[in-house]
């Protein structure tokens, strides 16, 4: 049953502090999220993406709405009452205990038989490799090695729902890619609902089914990873995932009209007036200089990436333009500095957005 | 929202039982500090405010001689161990292993481990000897005692500062010419000074506060402030000892307050 | 890594003046009172130089006056000694009952009211001791606050007899030293990692399971520090119960000094001496093996 609802927030709001001193910390957050799906809460630092996830753990109480927990209302639940279990940021393994009394921690907690907190424990283990550590004191092991223990502690209870606070941005580049393939292994093999923070838009969009993108307390978009790349919702979304060009202009009949006297067609229909269009740069095309229907650019500064050549262009009303060009194409085009060229777009590759 | 929010740091009862005994640790106290300025002369009824008792130990010869006696010892010692306890916390911090650095640094400690009573007797008995080898009976017994065992309050805080300071600062002041005499005097010294004067703080309230050995190593006719309140609480109270306690306790809280002002971490 | 020949030089010409005060006014006279504890008592006081055990075997046996060679357990001695043994440790226990939620309640306060209250603790920390002991003996004794406000509040009749009994050594001791438990207990929790909390209550354990379970194991060092710290000034306690205790209700501290005054047992004294040292050695051997234990395992 793919699309029986795990966990669901309703009108969910919180508030921190009172009087003068207050601060929303999440306006009126709705969000329903679905049965084995490895959802991202996506935002910058201070978004509300963290005080949702301890909304979901227990740890926070909104100030008004609801959480709900498999269609139960679990709102005024203690987070020891709840079928949900957290990896945390900074891991919070007991010092005081081995790998294995760790992992065993949550079972012990619940009352388990001795003999099935030892067996679920060892098999946690093996989940995350980690059966050769069991005996080990925390810290006697790498941040790598922490990060599994914490995982293997989380799923040992076999919680309904599995919550991860920014877990990987402890680690360094290579070791994150490592665990960002694991972490998808993991939730494959338990099945188990994954909802995962985090500010990085890449991680984001490698891992997840499903993206929530939030800023300033507010969900502004939510869906696949692909939909949020290629239609974002709005000028937020655009420039927090990937990059993207913003070209001024206002609505033409057949298209946009930029501020640099092009007209672009783009698809769908809008409300007439001011408008800002979106372009990622490897949808830019470079072309010659007068080629039919380009818009005259100058280039400005090109800076090389190994297989990808970013080139800096300027139209004619001064708006700055970005390309992202395969190396060789750049290479062929003879392209310099300073040289005049026409710039196109790829078909339906113009989205126009909402300010 | 009707239900309260969950607090991970909330433990039922806890905040009752520090109230609790934040009320019971005080209320003697405040009890004390307020009688003394009772006028009449228990502590159970109050009869008016008054300076009476003030005025009485103030004018009373024995006090007086006490006080003095007190403070002499008390500025003599807390130069002497803030002195020692310096130099011996620069030449036991910032360096690596050597023969012999436990040794020295139980030796510091001692005064710490040793109980007060044991120390007094030790002392009484040593003393004893001295006074009728020497024929001498001054305060110097009294200072050195109190020198010796301030030693570790003193040694504390400068070890501390000492340990959290770079010696890169040393380093590029000896890189722009300086002597190491001229390094000590510009660079350590000046950084050190709040260290100093925090441990030169405490060793002064340890020496002021001090009964126990002071009652044993004085000779006659040489009581210090302690040792004259713990005779005459034995013949019955006196309102004025409530006076000298609220005197002593505002230095202490005094001297505590600059003490907590110059150990503040700089942010 | 070690050190030069000349560094180690510098290090200990600093050190040692401060060695030398501690040698002449701590460690020298200790061990000449280890001296004295092996002589004979002279009539009037001090010592006289002729090698005895009497006074160790004095410590726990008494001659028989009638019978010279017949020894008897020293009853009041034992009794003396039970007696610091038990109120000391009563006052550890009950320190540490109340010290730990004190501690507790002052770090878990947002930063800006902690230093307060940390203040508020430090005050009572350096106040003079004889200071606090005079405090308190106001409050319990028979003419004191206490007992006017329960026969003002009518819930006693007559005056509760508190003062000059073992109960009012206890409860000065208590007073007095709490404060020597909670600065430990406080730097320990001060350390503790409060995220901790929240995952013990993530894995499904109850208030009290992650009190017992996470809390009291990382905090352990902390209270073991804060019982050396409150035992061992009450084992060698001597200004509260003779103060408290009215010369009766004596400590250890209390029979060495009364060796030196009417006893004119010098050579005893030292040796009780010497055996609140052990005992308070004893104590802190504990304290490092206990300590050192955690650090391996931590």
């Amino acid at each position: 049953m793919p699309n029986k609802i795990a966990v669901e927030a309703r009108n969910a709001v919180k508030v921190f502090g009172q009087g003068d001193t207050s601060h929303s910390a999440l306006n009126d957050v709705s969000i329903s999220i679905k049965q084995g799906e490895f959802f991202t809460l996506l935002g910058p630092s201070g978004c509300g993406k963290t005080t949702l996830l301890r909304l979901i753990a227990g740890f926070e109480t909104p100030t008004s709405g609801q959480i709900l927990l498999d269609g139960a209302d679990i709102t005024a639940l203690p987070p020891n009452k709840r079928a949900v279990n957290t990896v945390f940021q900074s891991y919070a393994l007991f010092p005081h205990l081995t790998v294995a009394q760790n992992v065993g921690f949550g079972l012990q907690m619940q009352g388990r038989p001795k003999a099935e907190v030892k067996a679920t424990t060892a098999e946690m283990l093996a989940l995350v490799k980690l059966d050769a550590m069991a005996d080990r004191k925390i810290s006697q092991l790498s941040g790598g090695q922490q990060q599994r223990v914490a995982l293997a502690r989380a799923l040992a209870p076999k919680p309904k729902v599995l919550l991860l606070d920014e877990p990987l941005s402890a680690l360094d580049a290579k070791l994150r890619k490592d665990m960002q393939i694991e972490l998808k292994r993991l939730q494959h093999e338990t099945g188990i609902t994954f909802i995962f923070v985090t500010h990085d838009q890449e991680e984001a969009l490698t891992m997840s089914d499903r993206i929530a993108v939030m800023s300033a307390g507010n969900i502004l978009q939510i869906g696949a990873p692909r939909d949020i790349y290629v239609k974002p919702a709005n000028r937020f979304v655009a420039s927090f995932i990937g990059e993207t060009n913003f070209l001024p202009g206002t609505t033409a009949p057949g298209g946009v009209r930029l501020d640099c006297g092009a007209t672009v067609a783009v698809d769908g229909s809008f409300m007439p007036g001011k408008v800002t269009l979106a372009v990622r740069p490897e949808q830019v095309r470079v072309q010659g200089a007068g080629t039919a229907g380009a818009i005259p650019a100058i280039i400005t500064n090109w800076v090389y990436f190994g297989t990808d050549t970013h080139c800096y262009l300027v139209l004619s009303d001064g708006s700055p333009v970005v390309a992202r060009l395969q190396s060789p194409a750049m290479g062929e085009a003879g392209l310099e500095i300073g040289a005049s060229v026409g710039v196109t777009f790829a078909p339906g590759a113009a989205q126009v957005l909402k300010d | 929202m009707a239900n309260a929010s969950f607090s991970a740091s909330r433990l039922p009862g806890f905040s009752t039982i520090a109230t609790i005994v934040f009320v019971m640790l005080y209320a003697p106290i405040v009890t004390l500090v307020v009688y003394s300025f009772n006028a009449g002369k228990t502590v159970t009824a109050w009869e008016g405010f008054s300076w009476r008792w003030y005025q009485q130990a103030w004018t009373n010869d024995i006090v007086q001689d006490a006080a003095l006696r007190s403070l002499t010892v008390a500025t003599c010692a807390m130069l002497i161990a803030t002195t020692v306890a310096t130099l011996a916390a620069l030449g036991t911090t910032r360096t690596g292993p050597f023969a012999g650095k436990t040794l020295i640094s139980v030796m510091i400690n001692q005064p710490l481990l040793v109980p007060d009573i044991v120390t007094a007797i030790s002392l009484l008995i040593f003393v004893a000897a001295l006074k009728v080898a020497t024929g001498y009976q001054g305060l110097a017994y009294l200072i050195v005692a109190h020198a010796a065992f301030c030693i570790p309050f003193a040694y504390l805080p400068i070890k501390a500062r000492l340990e959290s300071m770079d010696l890169s600062l040393e380093n590029a002041a000896a890189d722009l010419y300086a002597s190491p005499m001229q390094t000590f005097r510009r660079v350590t010294l000046p950084l050190l000074a709040p260290a100093i004067i925090a441990g030169g703080m405490l060793a002064f309230v340890i020496s002021l506060d001090d009964v126990v050995i002071t009652s044993f190593v004085k000779s006659g006719g040489q009581d210090t402030l302690p040792t004259y309140m713990l005779g005459q609480l034995r013949r019955g109270t006196e309102p004025d000892v409530n006076a000298i306690s609220t005197v002593l306790l505002c230095l202490t809280v005094l001297l505590l307050s600059l003490f907590f002002v110059l150990t503040r971490k700089r942010d | 890594m070690a050190i030069g020949k000349d560094r180690t030089r510098r290090n200990w010409l600093l050190s040692a003046p401060a060695l030398i005060l501690l040698t002449l006014a701590a460690a020298g006279p200790l061990l000449i009172m280890v001296v004295y504890s092996f002589l004979s008592p002279g009539q009037y006081g001090n010592v006289q130089w002729i090698f005895s055990l009497e006074g160790w075997r004095s410590i726990l046996f008494t001659e028989d006056i009638f019978e010279p060679g017949k020894y008897t357990l020293a009853d009041a001695h034992l009794t003396i000694l039970m007696r610091s043994l038990k109120l000391s440790l009563l006052t550890t226990l009950i320190t540490a009952l109340v010290g730990f939620p004190t501690a507790w309640f002052i770090a878990t306060k947002p930063p800006k009211t902690r230093v307060l209250w940390l203040f508020l603790i430090t005050i009572p920390f350096w106040t003079n001791l004889l200071i606090r002991t005079f405090a308190i003996n106001e409050v319990i004794r028979n003419e004191g606050l206490l007992n006017s406000f329960l026969l003002w509040a009518g819930l006693i009749t007559e005056p509760l007899r508190i003062i000059y009994t073992d109960t009012a050594v206890f409860i000065g001791m208590a007073y007095v030293y709490l404060p020597f438990m909670v600065l430990p207990i406080f730097a320990a929790i001060d350390r503790f990692d409060m995220r901790l909390l929240e995952a013990g209550f993530d894995l499904y354990a109850s208030r009290l399971q992650v009190l017992r379970r996470v809390i009291l194991p990382i905090v352990k060092p902390g209270i073991i520090a804060g019982s050396i710290l409150v035992f061992t000034p009450s084992i060698g306690a001597y200004v509260i119960p003779r103060i408290l205790g009215g010369g009766k209700n004596l400590m250890v501290g209390n029979l060495i000094d009364l060796q030196f005054g009417q006893g004119r047992n010098w050579p005893l004294g030292a040796a009780l001496g010497m055996t609140l040292l052990v005992i308070v050695m004893i104590a802190l051997a504990v304290y490092t093996r206990v300590t050192n234990r955690e650090n391996d395992r931590g």
